[in-house]
């Protein structure tokens, strides 16, 4: 027994000796956990973007998505007195409080991800992510200049507000016709309801999220054997979509570039530190475009990290 | 524990029953469950004292953030403390959490209802589902564990399914600007002491934000309750025929039931307990966010399972005490706050949480078993 309390001293000495405290410049307080893969490459944006420009940082997020404990991160990193102070954004309700207490008292904050709607109402200096308006209008512009005439959006949350935003966007950006579909997140009801769909003459279609909709937009093309004669394209990434990409049986992927997300907050904040630059609004890292001809170099950048 | 050693007094003491065994003051101290916690709480301290002790976490504004995370989890620590000295798990508070949220925030939101009578609401609403619990094991006899498991999922299913159903999103905004006037929001949702920091911040004590007011803007009321609960249940488990019940009831069911102990009510009226803090914390919450979250509280039952066992009680029931629990939410906040002040990255947060939890466990195991082999 005693062994144990001796190695148990001994371990928390040297844990006294080896943790130091922050000297820190800028904390980054997202809602997203470095497990979930999405995030992984925001935070090694984060990482690269502060070898880069020679600053410290530190990346913080909840342990699940809970905007409170998220809150609670945000008055953490206020009372370090950090230079700067990026957070992402999506309940302004609850985070409020928290980013008004950081901005009042002297630190800048930028949003990035998500709260692009509220950023400017809360103070916050610039926001780093992909409006879903104008991604939407990239989506569209793209299938139009790929000759489209009839779309199809699918939509596999009705009720959530920036799914909406998005097919406004694309519609907007095609120009042509575009119908709206409907669908539960159920993905052998997303493939029957777009195969039922499919006798209308579409000659577009585009899904909302990948991994769900867009693969299952894609089966229900190819035992329809239309693949390629229905160009299918897609918001957000996943495996068999790129890989599908690769194949050339999509026409693009919209990837938000969170890497991006997480990069360049850091950047503008080195800048701002250094020589008092800050850019107005908001900057886009997305809508960028996977598309069979660069699929392959994506998926590699995918197993390293930075897509 | 010893008989031998009794020393027969021969003085008549009419004062002192003479079949007691006298033991010291300081003895009855050190041989309290929650020592080892208040130890272990020391220790924390001393770790973020020494590697963080210039960072800000000790300004006004970080204790009172931390002291507040821990406040929160401190207020189901003890529930869940004197339900496992009671002898059973509430595995659904984390759940429950959720559940009251937005049984104050769909009313109050959608259905026009004042704010007061929500929260009377979703206590009524904790209630019938702490009685459910409780009168399941009771009468079924099947573990708790396995009973509140299933509530766990019931609960959290229900929160999303009825959210989803009514407002069509999983998010519950807007209440902030109900709170003023209400005659009941503002137990849940005032900062209290407000004077002291205004002072403080006058004599440029702590730091100000740059309109010269002070960043930390007074004691908020999750640490009010807090401490309120920690001396109401201690002096209940302490002072109380109902406090010798669960211990009896936790102890040896059988015995206690043999003796006349209500044992089925009294378990029946601890799960209320539990469920009823689970929404005391949610109604600080949300009406702090000012929003409801069908994800809210996830995990927070393993948080305050593990604070309550941190703070010395045992699973096997029948020993423990609230105001260990309180130290147990105290270490857990305190350290889960503290990382993020030193240069540990946070991919380890939770390798570092487990491992100051364990080394407070021990060190309070450790505590303890000196104390009771001194005797």
């Amino acid at each position: 027994m005693k062994k144990i309390y001796l190695t148990i001293a001994a371990l928390m000495s040297w844990a006294m000796m080896s943790v130091a405290a922050l000297a820190v410049d800028i904390i980054v307080v997202s809602h997203g956990q470095a497990n979930d893969p999405f995030w992984s490459v925001a935070k090694n944006g984060v990482d690269k973007a502060c070898k880069d420009m020679k600053v410290s940082c530190k990346y913080t997020a909840p342990a699940t998505f809970d905007m409170v404990e998220m809150a609670k991160l945000i008055d953490n990193a206020v009372s370090q007195k950090p230079k700067g102070i990026v957070i992402t954004l999506p309940d302004a309700a609850a985070l409020g409080k928290s980013v008004k207490a950081a901005i009042s008292s002297g630190i800048p904050v930028i949003s990035m991800n998500s709260g692009s709607d509220d950023y400017m109402k809360l103070g916050i200096s610039a926001h780093v992510g992909q409006t879903e308006f104008e991604a939407g209008v990239g989506g569209g512009q793209k299938m139009k200049a790929a000759g489209g005439k009839k779309a199809l959006c699918v939509n596999h949350e009705v009720g959530n507000v920036a799914l909406d935003r998005r097919c406004a966007g694309f519609k907007k950006g095609f120009g042509g016709s575009v119908d709206i579909l409907g669908t539960s997140n159920d993905p052998t009801e997303i493939q029957k309801a777009v195969a039922a769909k499919l006798g209308g003459g579409y000659d577009t279609i585009l899904t909302l999220g990948a991994g769900l909709a867009g693969e299952a937009a894609l089966k229900a093309l190819e035992s329809a054997g239309k693949v390629g004669s229905v160009k299918l394209g897609t918001f957000d990434m996943s495996p068999g979509m790129l890989k599908a990409a690769a194949a050339g049986k999509v026409e693009f992927l919209i990837d938000q570039q969170q890497y991006l997300q997480g990069y360049l907050p850091i950047a503008i904040f080195s800048q701002y530190m250094r020589y008092g630059t800050m850019p107005a609004g908001v900057v886009m890292t997305g809508p960028g475009f996977v598309t069979p001809n660069n699929a392959k170099d994506v998926i590699k950048w995918a197993a390293q990290g930075y897509r | 524990m010893s008989t031998k050693s009794k020393s027969i007094e021969t003085k008549t003491d009419f004062n002192q029953d003479e079949r007691l065994k006298k033991v010291s003051k300081l003895r009855l101290l050190l041989n309290r469950p929650e020592l080892g916690a208040l130890g272990g709480a020391i220790l924390v301290f001393i770790f973020f004292g020494v590697v963080a002790g210039d960072t800000g976490m000790f300004s006004a504004y970080g204790v009172l953030n931390f002291l507040d995370v821990s406040a929160n989890l401190g207020i189901i620590a003890i529930a869940a403390a004197m339900l496992m000295i009671g002898g059973e798990f509430d595995l659904s508070i984390g759940s429950m959490i959720g559940f009251a949220g937005i049984c104050i925030a769909i009313p109050a939101i959608y259905w026009g209802w004042p704010l007061w009578m929500s929260i009377i609401f979703a206590f009524s609403m904790a209630v019938l589902v702490g009685y459910f619990n409780g009168i399941l094991v009771v009468r079924t006899g099947l573990p708790s564990f396995i009973v509140t498991l299933a509530m766990l999922f019931i609960l959290r299913g229900a929160t999303l399914a009825i959210t989803r159903l009514i407002t069509g999103r999983t998010q519950v905004p807007g209440l902030r600007v109900l709170i003023e006037d209400d005659p009941l929001a503002w137990i849940f949702a005032t900062d209290t002491f407000k004077w002291v920091f205004t002072w403080l911040g006058s004599m440029n004590l702590i730091a100000l934000r740059t309109d010269g007011s002070p960043l930390a803007t007074g004691i908020p009321p999750s640490v009010i309750w807090f401490i309120a609960l920690a001396i109401i249940t201690t002096w209940i488990l302490m002072k109380t025929r109902y406090g010798n019940w669960i211990f009896a009831s936790g102890g040896d069911k059988n015995g206690a039931n043999n003796v006349g102990v209500p044992v089925g009510r009294v378990k029946i009226s601890l799960f209320i307990g539990t469920a009823v803090a689970a929404t005391i914390f949610a109604t600080i919450q949300v009406l702090d966010a000012g929003s409801a979250d069908t994800m809210r509280g996830t995990l927070k039952e393993l948080e305050a399972i593990a604070a309550a066992v941190v703070g010395g009680c045992l699973l096997t029931g029948g020993y423990g005490s609230a105001i260990g629990a309180a130290f147990g939410a105290l270490i857990f906040g305190t350290v889960s706050m503290g990382i993020f002040y030193t240069d540990v990255d946070t991919d380890w947060f939770k390798v570092f949480l487990g491992a100051m939890m364990l080394i407070a466990v021990i060190f309070n195991n450790y505590i303890r078993k000196k104390v009771t082999e001194s005797k």
